[in-house]
């Protein structure tokens, strides 16, 4: 292994599920406000996944009242409490930008089988 | 003028820092320094501490001459220092002894070498039409008045050899240090090509 990743090994996460695009995902990241810290719940679709070793990250879209909402997250940021997986959608291409010209049932994907 | 070591560019990466922001960072690899000589003012008119670092098998007869019964250091740099008292000819200093994280260091390397560029890569002028007839594409343009003076003026800016020239990048903060591996972290870029000299200095 060579010395820069080394450097960032211990700040791999290690508890993360397998994510790929097109998943459903619930992320749970800490955001601050005021002097509080919470639990901020962010729900949507995985629409790509960018990146390698300690810069992944992924973007996530949702449509929140009616406007869509893209927020990217480093995953291995100490600031993401957890990332559920909710659905594997089927997706055939790595970048889902198609989803941003899409509305309402247009913008959903199959649920991927997963044979277990 | 304060003391500094000597290290080389290992590359670059990005680390999460305590309060959960991302940072881009340098990696210097800093084996640890030997005190090679102190120059003193009675002796050289001046004072600063020679280093030295990338410890080989052999030197050439004048070098080892030079460094007697000390470590085999293929590499040697001065560094100014304001009192030299503290330092002794065969003393190891190691990158934790010099730096810790949040401190300032002015880093010196040597950049890239370009070639010859012309005066849109060397000095930032700006380029002009690409179609509609132009025929001023790259070129710098006037270079001065005509026959009062007669000359161009020194210093103009013009093409020529770029990069492959010692710089100093001032005031870079020191994310973490790595006192285990050798390694220390400053924030963002750093001249030079990976596995090229640096000189870190304090601040």
């Amino acid at each position: 292994m060579n010395v820069l990743d080394e450097i960032v090994q211990d700040q791999l996460r290690t508890d993360l599920p397998e994510l790929a695009s097109g998943d459903t995902v619930k992320v749970s990241a800490k955001v601050i406000e005021g002097t509080r810290e919470r639990i901020q719940v962010f729900e949507g679709t995985v629409m790509r996944l960018r990146g390698g070793g300690i810069t992944r990250s992924i973007t996530v879209r949702r449509i929140a009242s009616g406007v869509g909402v893209e927020r990217t997250f480093k995953i291995n940021s100490p600031r993401i409490e957890k990332i559920e997986v909710v659905r594997h959608g089927v997706a055939r291409r790595a970048q889902l930008y198609f989803l941003r010209d899409r509305v309402g049932k247009a913008a959903t994907l199959r649920e991927r089988r997963t044979r277990s | 003028m304060s003391i500094g070591l000597i290290g080389r560019k290992v590359g670059m990466t990005q680390v999460f820092q305590d309060d959960g922001t991302m940072v881009a960072v340098s990696v210097v690899a800093i084996q640890p320094n030997t005190v090679t000589r102190v120059r003193t003012p009675e002796r050289d008119g001046y004072t600063a501490v020679q280093l030295g670092t990338d410890v080989v098998g052999k030197l050439s007869r004048p070098e080892a001459g030079q460094l007697k019964d000390l470590p085999k250091v293929k590499t040697i740099r001065e560094f100014r220092v304001d009192d030299v008292d503290s330092f002794e000819v065969g003393q190891t200093m190691n990158l934790g002894d010099v730096f810790a994280a949040g401190d300032e260091v002015d880093v010196t390397g040597v950049s890239k070498g370009k070639g010859t560029a012309g005066v849109i890569k060397r000095h930032n002028f700006r380029r002009g039409p690409k179609t509609h007839g132009s025929d001023h594409h790259r070129a710098p343009g006037s270079i001065g008045p005509g026959t009062t003076p007669g000359r161009v003026y020194r210093g103009m800016k013009m093409s020529g050899h770029m990069g492959d020239e010692t710089v100093t990048v001032k005031k870079v903060r020191v994310v973490r240090t790595d006192p285990d591996r050798n390694l220390l972290l400053v924030k963002g870029s750093l001249p030079g090509a990976r596995g090229g000299l640096i000189l870190v200095k304090k601040a």
